[in-house]
């Protein structure tokens, strides 16, 4: 700071202005992920066998790690099977889909291996399971991407020693906006119907066959107020449940 | 085209040769199917013995994957995959170079030689 004071005498000391810290672990709190298979389905069985559920999954997550992982993103997944040399296998695939509530849940895994389509569906709380690594973080615009099977292989296909790709922030997670082109038709379902609401194809198909696929469409299911489940209550209370468990 | 119900190996389903067999290989303007699975079911699974209809001739062979979704933790191939194979076992080709489950090792004492000539396991 050049500014003469007016005595003549030199200029108080101005000390510099304080950084701005900006605290990752306060950051990281606000955003969290509460794996789906923790939400207990609707219906009328005992929250008992649910409650029941819920420790054994926490009692295995705090052995072995299952990292935070949605649909779309690249895994690989190392089993131990005794007839495999080395008695430990390892496959790299990306999500397809996630099923099954509970210890029951699973996630599929698809690549193509020499030019042949390979699925395997992997139970996560399976103790054969020996390590899980998130490959590449990337969340599609669908739920499931059974679609796949029907597009062109070159968008199923990863390679297998593929290096980790390293994530700068941890906030939040990309949406790959890839529009997939498939294999012409017949596919095995008719994914241009509003039944999948499938929005990662991009559709070749005449605009007849366009308007012909929304003849199917049910516009009153979003609207059908038996069918709601809200669950942001349930949510709220198994999160603090699970986080009080792996603290400990 | 696909066959909706069932996408395990039973009679008349198209399967895909696998090995490098020149019978398996060479183009027929029929594809090879199956005509009986010798299992008490008819339904063949991995590691299951077939007699498959190819270029007019009947040959045995080895169920190495299908499209019907297995036991958990078993991978689901795209194509139903099948390995030629003798009477006494033994297999008519010389490389496999499509990827192999690794739940045929468990029966190594039948299917040594066909493991051996395999490249792939997932």
């Amino acid at each position: 700071s050049c500014r003469v004071s007016s005595d003549g005498q030199p200029p108080k000391f101005q000390p510099p202005s304080k950084p701005v810290i900006i605290d990752k672990q306060k950051q990281r709190e606000e955003r969290r992920f509460l794996s789906p298979e923790f939400i207990p389905p609707r219906g009328r069985t005992d929250p008992l066998k649910f409650f029941v559920e819920r420790k054994d999954m926490i009692q295995r997550r705090k052995v072995f790690n299952i990292p935070e992982f949605y649909v779309g993103h690249i895994l690989a997944v190392t089993t131990a099977d005794p007839h495999a040399s080395e008695k430990t296998s390892r496959f790299v695939g990306i999500c397809i889909q996630r099923g099954g509530k509970g210890l029951g849940a699973t996630f599929t895994l698809r690549n193509v291996i020499e030019d042949q389509g390979v699925e395997i569906c992997y139970e996560l709380y399976n103790p054969r399971i020996q390590a899980i690594e998130v490959l590449k973080l990337e969340k599609r615009l669908d739920d499931n991407l059974l679609y796949l099977r029907d597009a062109l292989p070159e968008y199923s296909t990863f390679d297998v020693n593929m290096k980790p790709v390293t994530r700068l922030d941890h906030e939040e997670i990309p949406v790959n906006k890839l529009q997939v082109r498939m294999k012409p038709k017949p596919w095995s379902k008719r994914w241009e119907r509003p039944k999948y609401n499938v929005k990662g194809i991009k559709f070749e198909l005449p605009e007849e066959k366009m308007k012909e696929a929304q003849k199917w469409s049910q516009p009153w299911l979003e609207f059908d107020m038996l069918r709601e489940y809200d669950t942001s209550k349930i949510e709220e209370k198994i999160w603090k449940e699970v986080s009080e468990g792996l603290k400990k | 085209s696909v066959t909706g119900a069932c996408r395990a190996i039973q009679k008349l389903t198209r399967v895909r040769v696998v090995d490098n067999s020149a019978l398996g290989n060479t183009p027929y303007h029929r594809p090879p199917k199956c005509i009986h699975v010798y299992n008490k079911t008819g339904v063949g699974k991995v590691g299951d013995t077939i007699l498959l209809a190819i270029k007019g001739e009947k040959k045995k062979a080895l169920i190495v994957g299908h499209k019907r979704p297995g036991p958990p933790m078993t991978p689901r191939f795209d194509s139903n995959n099948v390995v030629l194979i003798e009477d006494n076992g033994n297999p008519v080709g010389t490389r496999i170079k499509t990827p192999i489950p690794y739940i045929l090792r468990r029966r190594e004492g039948e299917f040594s030689k066909v493991l051996a000539i395999a490249r792939n396991f997932v």
